[in-house]
């Protein structure tokens, strides 16, 4: 009647795992599904019972955009590379940042959150910042329609770069989030005091980002130290690839893209070691 | 035969001690300290120490040295009080906890009556939320396709199917969980009882599934207080005691061990530190003691006697609406009564709210009440609807000798748990 009989079983081999655990990312391939359905699961949830719904996900960030667009274009009149209009400017830059925070705040919570899955069944505990990570892209894609009517608009035309760009510098981001939600969420577990430090931390890392300035404003000299911020290279890489200003890859970004796999990686250890006793601590 | 389980030398430690401590203030002034403490605090996490510092952490085995090998299609119960290991042993077998050390092998999907439910979000309607549960559970998605259809028959919430679940009473919501659970047909089924929800219709229900994957040929694990359920149910059991296996037999040769050494402590149950879960304070059992007529300490009582329960007990924090009470169960597991030292609506009102301060609740089953053999005595401390702060289903078992009770002239055994003395008449009516 079932098919679990008809194949052989496998054996499983219950054993502490010593030092730095082996990552097990062939665990994670297995139950790939689970991290397909919590990913649906998040954005079928995520407006349930709010009025507005889905629309949220475009509100946020152009609200965000009128702010600084009054703030720092207007009184401010902070100047944008390439004459690009200020407003277009900052969205661009909104649209991975919103991204980037959207998914450390809910992946960090995301094991506290679902604390019975993890003190009840076994599954790789990656799935769940994993998927409350890539959950982020539906809200990224809703706001990137926004975009492309702002670019018609303002009559802005992207590279040709834009097609292996923009994938290559979305990739970046959900490393960098990714990377740092294993942190975030692995030390929740232990010490809750992750939920009010994050605030501080994406406020923090708003001001060292290009979000609602351009990073040609930084002097010549610190240009390096700041590219070691590798948000820093993803909106200055998403500016390049849609409205056609600043530099494009250059050394700086390379610094970027290792920073955020040394995030990544050291995440996925600290996160894998941590994970034998996410049930006992939960 | 096959080995589906093959456990060595597993052992599993537990910090125990300041993490829970730490959340129980009780004074304003405990939470300044506190505060004022932080940077020391810091200091030593950093330093690997811990948030709760060397001098307040002691680690216990839950778990110690136990090694057993289960054939493919066996039923195995397990037993022993609370805090014997029985449930981190089912964590550590679904890969939930890891052990400290030893090795386990596990021949096929583990899967348990125990996390029914888990992964259920209240906003998702019932079918979205059987493809999520199973997911959960390790199903694939054509799995859960194929058995769709049974799962609801299961389940009785049909029409109700795309509703979003927070909108399901209570028993629906269970059920519709259940049906996921009881249909992902693992090689190996772990159930524990003793944390099972629900009501008795449903436990009785998880019972019967239970019984339906042992007959189908497959390998079941069983924890239950429940001494009936486990003879019924298991052909083999083993007993833990303080984290170690100490016997293995048939399960009513080791129901028997289990019964008369494991609670052997002679009319009388004293609550040592580490007996006492950390979540029932400020309610600190100490002792319950069973005794005869004559007031001494005894394990075997008469029947033509009254019987004193007496449970002595600390409070170290008042407690409103507090009740003491027992349950009586027969070997069998099976309830005999239940009855609370302010079940009286007068003393209720007088001993409702509680200082802090030590207590005893003394209580007298009357004479001619008890039939022949062992009952076991449960005891609960709680505040109705409020909180349940202990309970032992199990803190002492005693016998009945029945020298003297009526009917005794025969030879021959009485069904039923109680031995009342009746008042008959006899008239002759004609």
């Amino acid at each position: 009647m079932s098919e679990i009989i008809k194949h052989e079983p496998t054996t499983i081999y219950i054993k502490p795992s010593k030092g730095l655990a082996a990552l097990n990312l062939r665990d994670l391939w297995l139950y790939r599904e689970l991290v397909y359905f919590m990913i649906w699961r998040e954005v079928k949830v995520r407006y349930k019972q709010t009025m507005l719904g889905a629309a949220w996900a475009i509100i946020q960030p152009i609200m965000n955009m009128i702010v600084f667009s009054v703030l720092f274009g207007g009184i401010a009149k902070l100047k944008t590379d390439g004459n690009i209009p200020y407003p277009i400017f900052t969205f661009t830059g909104l649209l991975p940042w919103g991204l980037f925070v959207a998914a450390l705040n809910q992946a960090s919570r995301s094991l506290t959150s679902n604390q019975n899955m993890v003190s009840k069944i076994y599954f790789p505990r990656l799935v769940l910042p994993l998927a409350s990570v890539l959950s982020g892209l539906v809200d990224f894609v809703i706001a990137f329609v926004i975009l492309i009517g702002m670019m018609v608009y303002y009559r802005v035309m992207p590279t040709a770069n834009v097609l292996w760009a923009l994938p290559a510098f979305l990739l970046l981001a959900i490393v960098t989030a990714l990377g740092v939600a294993l942190w975030l969420s692995a030390i929740n577990v232990q010490y809750r005091d992750v939920n009010y430090a994050l605030p501080f931390l994406t406020q923090f890392w708003f001001f060292i980002s290009p979000v609602a300035y351009s990073s040609g404003l930084i002097s010549e000299k610190w240009q390096l130290v700041y590219s070691l911020n590798p948000m820093a290279g993803v909106v200055n890489g998403f500016r390049w690839a849609l409205l056609g200003v600043g530099n494009g890859p250059d050394a700086g970004l390379w610094i970027s893209v290792g920073i955020a796999l040394v995030i990544l990686i050291s995440g996925l250890y600290y996160f894998r070691n941590m994970e034998k006793t996410f049930a006992d601590t939960i | 035969m096959t080995t589906a389980i093959s456990v060595r030398d597993l052992g599993k430690q537990y910090k125990i001690g300041a993490a829970q401590q730490k959340f129980q203030y009780n004074m304003f002034r405990d939470v300044i300290m506190d505060t004022l403490m932080t940077p020391v605090r810091i200091y030593r996490a950093l330093r690997g120490q811990g948030m709760r510092g060397a001098a307040s952490t002691s680690l216990i085995w839950a778990l110690k040295d136990i090694s057993f090998d289960l054939e493919e299609g066996k039923v195995l119960g397990i037993v022993g009080r609370n805090g014997a290991g029985k449930s981190t042993l089912l964590k550590i077998l679904s890969r939930v906890t890891e052990p400290t050390v030893g090795t386990v092998s596990v021949r096929g999907r583990v899967g348990s009556l125990l996390e029914v439910g888990t992964g259920f979000h209240p906003e998702l309607t019932g079918r979205e939320n059987i493809y999520m549960n199973g997911a959960i559970l390790g199903m694939k998605s054509a799995e859960i396709d194929r058995k769709f259809d049974e799962i609801v028959d299961f389940s009785e919430v049909g029409q109700f199917i795309d509703t979003p679940v927070k909108r399901y009473s209570s028993g629906m919501y269970l059920r519709l969980a259940f049906a996921v659970a009881a249909h992902l047909e693992p090689e190996i089924l772990v159930v524990d009882e003793v944390l099972a929800v629900g009501d008795a219709e449903f436990q009785r229900k998880c019972l019967g599934k239970m019984n339906d994957v042992a007959q189908q040929g497959r390998t079941v694990l069983f924890v239950s207080h429940n001494m009936s359920a486990i003879l019924r149910l298991t052909q083999e059991a083993i007993v833990l005691k303080k984290g170690q296996l100490i016997k293995r037999a048939p399960t009513a040769e080791a129901v028997d061990y289990y019964l008369s050494s494991g609670q052997a402590e002679s009319g009388e149950r004293i609550w040592g530190v580490e007996d006492i879960p950390v979540t029932s304070a400020p309610f600190k059992p100490v002792a319950i003691r069973i005794k005869d007529r004559s007031g001494k300490v005894v394990d075997t009582v008469r029947s033509t006697e009254s019987v004193t329960v007496e449970w002595e007990y600390q409070l170290d924090a008042p407690i409103t609406g507090l009740r003491v009470g027992m349950y009586l169960s027969s070997m069998r597991g099976e309830y005999i009564f239940t009855s609370f030292d302010t079940d009286d609506a007068a003393q209720f009102e007088q001993f409702g709210a509680r200082k802090a301060g030590r207590y005893i609740s003394r209580c007298e089953v009357p004479a001619d009440f008890f039939n022949e053999g062992r009952y076991s005595l449960g005891v609960n401390a709680s505040s109705f609807a409020v909180r349940r702060y202990f309970m032992d289903e199990n803190a002492l078992s005693f016998n009945v000798d029945i020298s003297g009770a009526p009917g005794t002239q025969w030879p021959e055994v009485r069904q039923g748990p109680v031995r009342p003395r009746l008042d008959w008449k006899i008239e002759k009516i004609d």
